[in-house]
């Protein structure tokens, strides 16, 4: 195969498709949404019809079996319409279906992964807990086994599409006193008896997707709703990481697009001085900086995923997700500093994108996590 | 996306880091301390193909590929940032523009030397009033029967020293501003053509930096390359294939500094453990790897859209703005790591650091890139 940065037909004909999709279906709502913290159901309906919600699902368990390039593309069309939609679409596919498909029973898959692929069902990634973040080997919900079942107890917090999914990927530790190789793995449906969801969290942005804390009071699952060996969960949820890592750099990558697309119309609008604000040095060269480090983040994000499953993919996902949030951040300040005083009020989209764009350098991993990933890497 | 050298490309890419490892470092520091030219060694990358990259064979050059020139570049780079601009100069801003608007006889004459590495090329835009604004030089070229007539003098000439032949910029009509530009090509052999002193700079200091004087030089009209008028046309698409190889030479040398500083970092002890123990350390090396990986990444789309004949100059700005401003971060960061003995001479980071600074300079500053750039996104 040939050295090529061009995408595929495959790849070119989907990002048309969702291009076309978040324009026509979801840009007229998205800032409404914002404001009421409303979730799109519908939306996200004729998202699993189109096979966005598991996309990365085999076609064995009804999935469209697409490339995590091809997902990295998806998810940076939905970001640039509305972050909040992207990020619903994203947790479900990289860390709810991906572990299920890489760590699940057959018979597990079979029951559960048709469902995730194109029967609407949208999941989440139970890890996170109150007094556990980056230090996820700290966490305190634990799981015994008893008989044919696994019994849950404790506490998850932050956990987007809580009151949405229905199907969650928790973490739980399983053996007492062995640190990080004590927990476990499950798939915990939402309709168990035990597993309750809290209220939605209200966020700075990304209003207008839902985060709750989740709650385990003597939750039983079946045996085969461990994902893995007994022990391995920490890996799981370090590869399940590894590999979403590149969903949020492609949601960074969305938000950076926008951001400058929108600073590009103003600048061309605004008048000051006499001539369009875009004819000043000062505007033009911020405009192309942001340019320069959007190509660059898209370079890094579309590489990563390219490389999935080689050796290298969990320290290029790391980089990936560590410039492509960072550069983001940077792009939503410079461009609502290109609007001025209308970029700090709500009727500009810019101000919806600066608070959607702060998240994207602390969840799934925050910039300092992924600066340890990588040294451990380069160092090694 | 494919993104991966290919096997003839990955051998170039051992057999040049051979070469620069065994021949070029071990006279990098006296290359640089002492300011000289380091003729022996440019004469074997000559033999070795290095000085025409991508020529095509039958003009006496390599016959390889754009990522390929990239590849040279960087290696020779990672050891010593003068002998990289020394290639860098006579592979893209001498032999590109003759393959592009030479004629067949031109070609046999100038392009196959200098392709072959049997003479040295040099490139004489710059002049002391025009930098930035080439548009403004004031050299002139006189029609005299048969011959044109040049007076005028250029100045940092890299290459200028021990150049065999100069591509000249001069204008037929200095009222026409940058239409009355026209390009020749001319001998150092040429009674009225004469070469300065070595400039001492702060960094690439081996590259034979220096004035050129052009004083009543007679040139037959054969030698003019391209038509009348056609020369800014001729500077600015060189320039723009230029910038792809100082990008690569600034990945070079933060990749070569890079290095320095992550065996550095494992090797000293402080605080009675090795400083890449510490997680301001780590951090450093994160990003330094995460910006570098970006640059190459940058710069590599910038060759891939040239060879596949794309337009390209909004991506080699883009690679030349980035991959220099990160070589900058880049190499004070290997300062930073080295502490005081950063600061030595004997410490290869020390010349890293020097050595990267120009880059943001020559071939167009940083200032004239996000010119470029932004020209490119603000343009409909």
């Amino acid at each position: 195969m040939d050295f090529t940065f061009e995408l595929d037909e495959e790849q070119q004909l989907l990002r048309d498709e969702v291009r076309r999709f978040a324009e026509e279906r979801i840009r007229p709502g998205t800032a409404e949404r914002d404001k009421k913290h409303e979730f799109p159901e519908d939306i996200l309906a004729e998202m699993a019809e189109m096979g966005l919600l598991g996309m990365m699902i085999d076609e064995d368990y009804d999935g469209p079996e697409m490339s995590p390039l091809t997902y990295a593309i998806a998810v940076e069309e939905l970001a640039a319409v509305c972050p909040s939609v992207a990020v619903t679409m994203s947790v479900t596919n990289s860390v709810c279906c991906w572990p299920i498909q890489a760590f699940g029973t057959e018979a597990l898959k079979k029951k559960i992964l048709p469902e995730l692929a194109a029967g609407g069902a949208i999941g989440g990634f139970g890890l996170t807990e109150p007094g556990s973040g980056s230090d996820a080997g700290s966490m305190k919900t634990v799981a015994r086994q008893e008989g044919d079942e696994w019994v849950i107890d404790g506490e998850k917090a932050w956990i987007t599409n809580g009151a949405y999914g229905k199907y969650f990927v928790v973490l739980a530790r399983t053996s007492p006193g062995e640190g990080t190789r004590g927990i476990s793995a499950f798939v915990v449906p939402s309709d168990t008896p035990g597993f309750r969801v809290g209220g939605s969290e209200e966020k700075m942005g990304l209003k207008a997707s839902n985060t709750t804390a989740l709650y385990f009071d003597g939750c039983r699952v079946p045996t085969d709703h461990l994902l893995g060996e007994e022990g391995a969960g920490f890996r799981i949820a370090m590869a399940t990481l590894d590999h979403s890592r590149v969903g949020i750099a492609a949601q960074s990558v969305g938000i950076h697009r926008r951001a400058l697309e929108l600073a590009v119309s103003y600048a061309k609008e605004r008048v000051q001085f006499g001539v369009p604000i875009a004819k000043h040095q000062a505007i033009q060269f911020k405009l192309a900086t942001m340019a320069t480090e959007l190509e660059a983040a898209r370079c890094l994000t579309y590489y990563a995923a390219s490389r999935d499953g080689k050796p290298d993919a969990g320290r290029l996902a790391s980089q990936a997700k560590l410039y492509a949030s960072e550069a983001a951040n940077r792009a939503a300040w410079e461009a609502l500093q290109i609007h001025g005083g209308n970029g700090f009020c709500e009727d500009y989209e810019i101000a919806r994108l600066y608070r959607d764009v702060r998240i994207t350098t602390i969840y799934e991993g925050t910039s300092e996590m992924q600066r340890m990933v990588i040294a451990r890497h380069v160092t090694r | 996306m494919h993104i991966e050298l290919n096997d003839e490309q990955k051998m170039l890419r051992d057999e040049v880091r051979r070469f620069a490892e065994e021949v070029v470092k071990p006279i990098a520091k006296e290359t640089d301390g002492d300011g000289i030219f380091p003729r022996d060694a440019m004469r074997q990358a000559g033999e070795m193909g290095l000085t025409g990259v991508a020529v095509p064979e039958e003009w006496d050059g390599a016959g390889m590929d754009v990522i390929s020139y990239c590849i040279v570049i960087e290696e020779v780079s990672r050891v010593c940032g003068s002998s990289g601009v020394i290639l860098s100069v006579n592979n893209s801003l001498v032999c590109d523009p003759l393959m592009k608007f030479a004629n067949d006889e031109q070609k046999e004459l100038f392009l196959k030397p200098l392709a072959a590495g049997r003479k040295l090329g040099c490139f004489a835009l710059t002049e002391p009033g025009a930098g930035s604004d080439a548009a403004a030089l004031r050299t002139t070229a006189v029609k005299d029967g048969d011959d044109y007539i040049l007076n005028g003098n250029k100045v940092f000439i890299t290459n200028g020293t021990d150049a065999d032949v100069a591509i000249v910029f001069a204008s037929v009509d200095l009222s026409l501003g940058h239409k009355g530009i026209t390009a020749f090509v001319v001998p150092k052999e040429t009674e009225g053509y004469s070469h300065g002193i070595h400039e001492y700079k702060l960094g690439v200091n081996g590259s034979g930096t220096t004035e050129l004087a052009f004083e009543d030089m007679r040139i037959p009209a054969a030698w003019r390359l391209g038509e009348e008028g056609e020369g800014f046309k001729v500077a600015m698409s060189t320039l723009d294939g230029g910038r792809i190889g100082i990008a690569a030479q600034a990945v070079g040398i933060a990749q070569g500094a890079f290095e320095e500083a992550v065996s550095y970092a494992k090797e000293r002890e402080q605080f009675g453990k090795p400083i890449s123990s510490f997680q301001a350390i780590q951090h450093y090396l994160a990003d330094m790897s995460t910006q570098l990986d970006a640059a190459r990444l940058l710069t590599w789309k910038a060759a891939w859209a040239k060879m596949n004949k794309k337009r390209y100059s909004l991506e080699a700005a883009q690679a030349k703005l980035f991959a220099s401003e990160m070589a900058q971060k880049v190499t004070n960061l290997a300062v930073q790591i080295h502490g005081g003995y950063g600061y030595i001479r004997e410490y290869n980071v020390e010349r890293y650091f020097r050595d990267a600074r120009i880059t943001e300079i020559y071939e167009g500053t940083s200032e004239i890139q996000k010119m470029v750039i932004a020209a490119n996104i603000l343009k409909d």
